[in-house]
């Protein structure tokens, strides 16, 4: 199964995991304690997020800090970014196809 | 001609949805027309540097469509087609939208293209796609720039590389 950004934040909960995590790391239980979900059920989403990428995990001792990799975020935008410079190209084109049109339309 | 017309694609995180947005310096009925006669789609709609070839174009209530994005040597490699559902002219198109290479059937967006008459006879054109997931959004989004997708799925698997070195 492919693992990308899009679908680290394709939902809900899982954006909100990392707003949760975004200012500062928690461990797991921390993070469990603000949703009416069981423990397993974090874990899930957790790890869909570790392995988009968007969540690194610090290990100290037993502790197991989650920590929020906000950059991954980034390249969302930079996709959006790219599908609107190919439609830019297109309605680039298209302001001169409206030209010829206009000139034609004035004869 | 004004270069300052900027195309912009808002698509929020997590929506099945996006739109893309675009003013003009031609007047309403022109730029209907630009979305509406074959003979003026298939010289702007396809992709950069390819040829697009239109095998019909219906454009009424009621109609059809099918295109044809061709490889550099005018052969059709991939096809797109789609039923428009409404077309009122100079105001709005309502159609659907359907890639065919895809490995199953059934992945239609719904597109809704107004335009709508600025001063000075200018047209700003909003098409607002709605589809049937965020990840048929995404993939969208995704589709036609593999160079910054294979760029970013690069940067991926080196965070997912060490994410794998840092699990236990």
């Amino acid at each position: 199964m492919r693992r990308d950004v899009f679908q680290a934040i394709s939902d809900p909960t899982r954006r909100e995991i990392i707003q949760l995590i975004a200012h500062q790391p928690l461990n797991l239980n921390a993070i469990a304690e603000n949703f009416q979900m069981s423990r397993p059920a974090i874990s899930q989403h957790m790890k869909v997020l570790i392995e988009c990428g968007l969540v690194s995990v610090d290990k100290k001792g037993r502790e197991r800090h989650c920590e929020a990799r906000l950059e991954k975020l980034s390249e969302v935008a930079q996709w959006v970014e790219q599908y609107q410079q190919a439609w830019q190209k297109k309605h680039d084109r298209l302001d001169k196809v409206l030209e010829k049109v206009k000139q034609k339309t004035k004869k | 001609m004004s270069t300052q017309n900027k195309t912009k694609v808002i698509a929020e995180d997590g929506k099945q949805e996006m739109y893309i947005t675009r003013e003009f310096d031609a007047p309403r009925d022109i730029v209907f027309q630009a979305h509406a006669d074959p003979d003026l789609l298939v010289q702007w709609l396809g992709p950069e540097n390819r040829k697009m070839q239109i095998e019909k174009y219906d454009t009424h209530s009621g109609g059809a469509y099918r295109y044809f994005v061709c490889d550099n040597q005018d052969r059709p490699i991939a096809a797109f087609h789609g039923s428009l559902h409404e077309v009122t002219a100079p105001e709005r198109i309502i159609q659907t939208f359907e890639f065919e290479g895809l490995p199953e059937r059934g992945h239609v967006s719904l597109g809704i293209t107004t335009f709508e008459a600025l001063p000075g006879d200018r047209t700003k054109v909003t098409i607002h796609s709605i589809f049937r997931s965020t990840a048929d959004r995404d993939a969208t989004l995704r589709s036609g720039m593999e160079k910054g997708v294979n760029e970013g799925f690069q940067k991926l698997d080196a965070i997912l590389a060490s994410a794998a070195v840092a699990r236990p």
